[in-house]
């Protein structure tokens, strides 16, 4: 080898170790099998090119999401080296030390949080929440919204029928009772020949649905987790009379204006009763609205959208998650790089474009934004006004109690709106007690 | 000359070795054979059950090794056993494990009596009617669960058929009072066999010559029923309820994937809930309080049981 060959061949060497790292990683990212995680393994492609670091992805479907993964924490498992874990999971991910703290990274990294929308930092990345600890960054926004079949609200029989039925004109519903009153007209309507209901919403009694499902009600009739945050004082809060009134408007909503057999009905089910033409209204995550407006049979020019009602109160059950990395992994440094890439302003952007939910202030705040899509406008209303559950290390107990309680009072019939809240403020109360927080 | 195989491995055992097992009493020889056995035992069952008896009087939570853990002396069981709502999952088990075992005891020895009857066709008959007990639990939750469908479920439609009501009004597993009852048909469906096996191996064990003596006295088909028949064929009745018993008051597969506990609590067995407690809301301590009151249920019930049994066999 002649003295240029040798200088080349440094350079070439040189110029190579310069844009990528002195070795690869394999790197596994979980998260819920649903539209989103697709659009993110095409953006994660542009990653890989850039890093060259290979991407792998562990996709588990919503039922069974929070089981597996949590299982895997708490095992130490080494599956994951990032988990986009659900935004309830901050509390136990942080405590447990299943989550690396990421604030050191963010500073030496010049990640801001004021970047993001507050919200989405609140919820997907705090704990103790609010506070400037930092577990995770806001990777998806999401929020519980409704869509329905504009071309039948649109429809100059329907809209006359309904009118002389409610003295209303036919619209997107501004308050809970009025989507009520929506719903009652379409229910068992004949619709182009076919029997249409009026709503297809969460009653799932396993993992999360009917919790996520009602709080949509409860937050807007009123309801409260605590009369002080942070106290756990739960007496009058989580039992008020307006949680009451909340509780008995979902059941009512269940009895009146549902498929039948929706007994244990979740994101997978609404969308099924949606896209085949069952359900006048249906409600589900946003983020499986870009899916749903593309459908070739029910979106489209027959699909609008719409924001959680209010009631007394502007509220929508908070959804999203943010990504964390996963303490057990062998493979932080390279985990963070994925981090890093993706918090950039470029990538966030792309993120929107291909149909995830950035929380990025340089995608929602972009004056093109609320036209980008015919929903964004009112992801955006929804993310102003978004309430989430527990994130206590104790939330599986409290989301499981919640469950057990809804489900009783709205589906199985058993007791009243009262009882079924008071027995959940007891059940919540005896966690706390055990917990040493009571 | 060594011809046979037992001089040849004799043979071949070393002078050392052979002189060593010589001078082994029976018994040490009983425990070199049954000590591995014995200690693979203490392992997988009698360890854990201390394990867990000792976690029982603990707050422990196994999703946080790393959390001080206190002994609360009998505060889980206290609670269990003051929970109202563990015992209508008492109540949901009971009624589940009765039903079944009384519907597939009346109709497996049905279908035992009929099928040892001499008929053409009679061997595929038993095949076709073992079928649902040879496939898992989990694929005939999801089959039964079409089948309940109220929009286009088939056994809506069949009972719709005879009745004239329409198929959508009522929701098999979605109504508090039919849900019950759908777990226990679909159990039904698939266990009835598994009795009527044990039925039809208990009637082809009576001997010929006992129906035959009793024809000659003259004794009518349902004298010979009552006092031939099912007196030998209890022991095997008896048996299969044990075994049924056993299988239903742990059964969890089948009515998950039916209900799931639904709706409400109302088909919440006490395995479901045991398994809520034990691995959704990782209370560790208290679920293994639980899994001892049902071990010790089982237990003492099936230790009653087979008393009886035995009772029965002597007779």
């Amino acid at each position: 080898m002649n003295h240029k060959h040798l200088i080349a061949a440094t350079m070439l060497v040189g110029s190579g170790l310069a844009t990528t790292p002195s070795f690869a990683d394999d790197l596994t990212l979980c998260w819920a099998a649903w539209d989103p995680a697709n659009a993110l393994v095409e953006l994660s492609k542009e990653f890989e090119a850039e890093s060259g670091h290979n991407m792998s992805f562990e996709f588990v479907p919503w039922p069974n999401f929070a089981d597996r993964m949590l299982n895997e924490l708490n095992s130490g498992g080494k599956l994951c080296d990032l988990l986009i874990g659900d935004s309830q999971w901050i509390g136990g991910g942080a405590e447990n030390g299943h989550y690396v703290k990421l604030n050191d990274f963010f500073d030496k990294e010049s990640i801001s949080m004021d970047d993001f929308a507050p919200a989405t930092v609140y919820a997907y990345s705090t704990w103790p929440k609010g506070t400037p600890n930092y577990y995770a960054l806001p990777a998806m926004g999401d929020a519980n919204g409704w869509f329905y079949r504009k071309d039948w609200f649109e429809n100059p029989d329907i809209r006359a029928a309904y009118k002389e039925a409610t003295g209303n004109e036919l619209g997107e519903p501004k308050t809970q009772l009025e989507l009520m009153e929506i719903a009652k007209f379409f229910q068992n309507r004949e619709i182009d020949g076919k029997k249409v209901y009026g709503s297809a919403i969460f009653t799932e009694r396993g993992s999360e649905g009917i919790t996520m499902g009602a709080t949509g009600a409860l937050y807007t009739f009123g309801f409260k987790y605590e009369n002080t945050p942070g106290s756990y004082d739960m007496d009058g809060a989580v039992n008020s009379a307006d949680a009451i009134a909340g509780l008995e408007f979902y059941k009512e909503l269940y009895k009146c204006c549902t498929p039948p057999g929706y007994t244990n009905s979740y994101m997978e089910q609404t969308l099924d009763a949606f896209k085949s033409g069952q359900a006048a209204m249906a409600m589900n995550w946003f983020a499986f609205f870009p899916g749903l407006y593309a459908d070739p049979d029910t979106g489209g020019d027959k699909i609008g959208f719409f924001v959680n009602p209010a009631q007394k109160v502007a509220a929508s059950t908070l959804g999203g998650q943010g990504i964390s990395v996963v303490q057990y992994s062998d493979k932080q440094d390279a985990a963070l790089e994925y981090i890093k890439w993706f918090a950039q302003p470029e990538v966030q952007s792309q993120w929107w474009a291909l149909g995830g939910y950035s929380a990025h202030n340089s995608v929602l705040q972009d004056p093109g934004f609320v036209d980008s899509q015919p929903f964004a406008g009112d992801f955006l209303e929804a993310m102003n006004n978004v309430q989430d559950f527990w994130q206590e290390p104790t939330y599986a107990e409290l989301l499981l109690a919640m469950q057990k309680r809804l489900h009783d009072y709205i589906v199985a019939d058993q007791g009243t709106a009262e009882e079924a809240l008071n027995k959940l403020k007891d059940d919540w109360t005896e966690v706390f007690e055990d917990e040493g927080k009571l | 000359m060594l011809d046979k195989p037992i001089e040849k491995m004799a043979q071949a055992t070393p002078a050392t070795l052979a002189k060593q097992v010589k001078g082994l009493s029976d018994k040490t020889i009983a425990w070199i054979f049954v000590g591995p056995t014995i200690l693979l035992l203490l392992a997988v069952n009698i360890f854990p059950l201390i394990w867990t008896i000792n976690l029982s009087f603990t707050n422990f939570r196994a999703n946080r090794p790393n959390k001080e853990v206190d002994y609360v002396g009998l505060r889980n069981y206290e609670r269990i056993l003051n929970d109202s709502d563990i015992w209508l999952n008492m109540q949901a088990t009971a009624h589940f494990l009765i039903w079944t075992i009384v519907l597939q005891v009346i109709i497996g020895f049905a279908l035992a009596w009929l099928i040892n009857k001499k008929f053409k066709g009679n061997d595929l008959w038993t095949t076709i009617i073992v079928l649902p007990m040879m496939l898992s639990p989990a694929v005939v939750g999801n089959f039964w669960t079409f089948l309940y469908q109220p929009q286009i479920g088939l056994f809506n439609y069949v009972i719709a058929f005879f009745t004239g009501a329409d198929p959508s009004t009522f929701e098999m597993l979605g109504s508090v009072n039919l849900a019950p009852w759908a777990i226990v048909i679909v159990d039904t469906w698939m266990w009835t066999p598994f009795v009527m096996l044990i039925c039809l191996a208990g009637l082809r064990s009576i001997p010929d010559y006992i129906y035959e003596a009793a024809e000659i006295d003259r004794a009518s088909s349902w004298r010979q029923f009552w006092t031939i028949t099912l007196p030998m064929v209890l022991p095997f009745l008896m048996l299969a309820v044990l075994f049924r018993g056993i299988e239903n008051f742990k059964m969890f597969d089948l009515v998950v994937q039916l209900t799931g506990g639904g709706p409400g609590s109302i088909t919440e067995l006490a395995s479901i809930n045991l398994k809520r407690e034990a691995f959704e809301k990782w209370r560790t301590g208290y679920s293994s309080a639980f899994a001892i009151i049902l071990f010790v249920t089982v237990f003492g019930l099936a230790s009653i049981y087979v008393k009886a049994l035995n009772k029965v066999k002597e007779r």
